[in-house]
């Protein structure tokens, strides 16, 4: 099973974010409201470190261990960055919870938000429904 | 043992969050992201023939595996060892809960408002159905999430997620002081 070391990487990813309590809606909300540190404190320690990993990566030229090389990650620009962009933050407001948060609220044992996932699939696929008629 | 039950600071989960990113190049050449887990489930389930929905899914099934772990990761830290003190958010917090007609927190979120009986209220429809609605279809029209944008993107030093993820966080302040007080007071 090649995929599974991607498990192990998503529990130890879902521990932090249910530990560090960023799946919390009181939480987002707090933050959106600028009330305390903590998210902000999360980002900005992940951020740097994610960004000195890559930068190591790149530096030496390390090759993941199957042997491909890392290519550089590019995030392209399109108009979609901003206005999609908006949309979700209106939705992260609303539920508290981003995707990955999503998967840990459910195995929190809040079996509600695999409502609010198969929600936010419908927006997905709504999305690619009407994709081509929208700038990006 | 008690260790295990309690929360970790910022600083212990953002390093942990952050180390995630070279662990998923090193590994296997995997960029961090996760609302591509949705696009991946339309694929799967219901193409319907909708181009953005006819790729090769299985080629990228490692994200299933990921958000099994992030289930799994959830249910370690928020079930089986779950904080059993509320979140500890500041005093302005609480005021601002209260002044919602909210009680102060127990456990991760307000299970007054996200159960299954509010689901058929209007309050509990805007803010499970149309919330979840449009954070699926925002974060793919933006190309990614918190996650893919927040964190990937910006670690990679590109621009184009400083943006999206800077109106992440506007149309969140947006919605969470002009929109969110008004849909929990119906």
């Amino acid at each position: 099973m090649k995929n599974f070391k991607y498990l192990l990487v998503g529990i130890v990813f879902g521990l932090a974010l249910t530990k560090g309590e960023a799946i919390s809606w009181y939480r987002i909300q707090e933050m959106f409201y600028f009330e305390s540190f903590h998210m902000y404190g999360i980002f900005m320690t992940a951020v740097p470190i994610g960004a000195l990993s890559i930068f190591l990566i790149r530096k030496f030229q390390l090759k993941a261990v199957n042997g491909e090389v890392i290519e550089k990650t590019v995030k392209a620009y399109h108009p979609g960055v901003i206005f999609g962009g908006l949309i979700f933050g209106f939705g992260w407001a609303l539920t508290g919870a981003c995707p990955g948060p999503l998967y840990c609220q459910i195995g929190s044992g809040y079996l509600v938000v695999i409502v609010v996932l198969l929600a936010a699939a419908a927006g997905t696929w709504t999305y690619g429904l009407v994709k081509n008629h929208l700038p990006d | 043992m008690e260790v295990l039950y309690k929360p970790w600071p910022w600083y212990i989960a953002g390093a942990v969050i952050g180390l995630t990113v070279p662990t998923l190049l090193l590994l296997g050449n995997k960029r961090l992201g996760i609302s591509s887990t949705l696009r991946q489930f339309c694929a799967m389930c219901v193409p319907a023939n909708i181009p953005y929905f006819k790729y090769d899914w299985k080629q990228q099934s490692w994200n299933l595996f990921f958000a099994a772990g992030l289930l799994l990761g959830g249910f370690l830290g928020g079930y089986v060892f779950a904080n059993p003190e509320p979140v500890k958010v500041t005093q302005g917090t609480l005021q601002l809960f209260s002044s919602w007609g909210l009680e102060d927190p127990k456990g991760l979120l307000p299970e007054d408002l996200f159960n299954f009986e509010n689901l058929i209220t209007l309050k509990g429809f805007l803010l499970m159905i149309v919330g979840g609605f449009l954070v699926g279809f925002g974060t793919r029209w933006a190309g990614g999430c918190t996650s893919g944008h927040g964190i990937m993107g910006l670690s990679a030093l590109q621009w184009p997620s400083l943006v999206a993820t800077v109106c992440f966080f506007i149309g969140g302040i947006i919605f969470s002081h002009f929109v969110l007080p008004y849909i929990l007071a119906l």
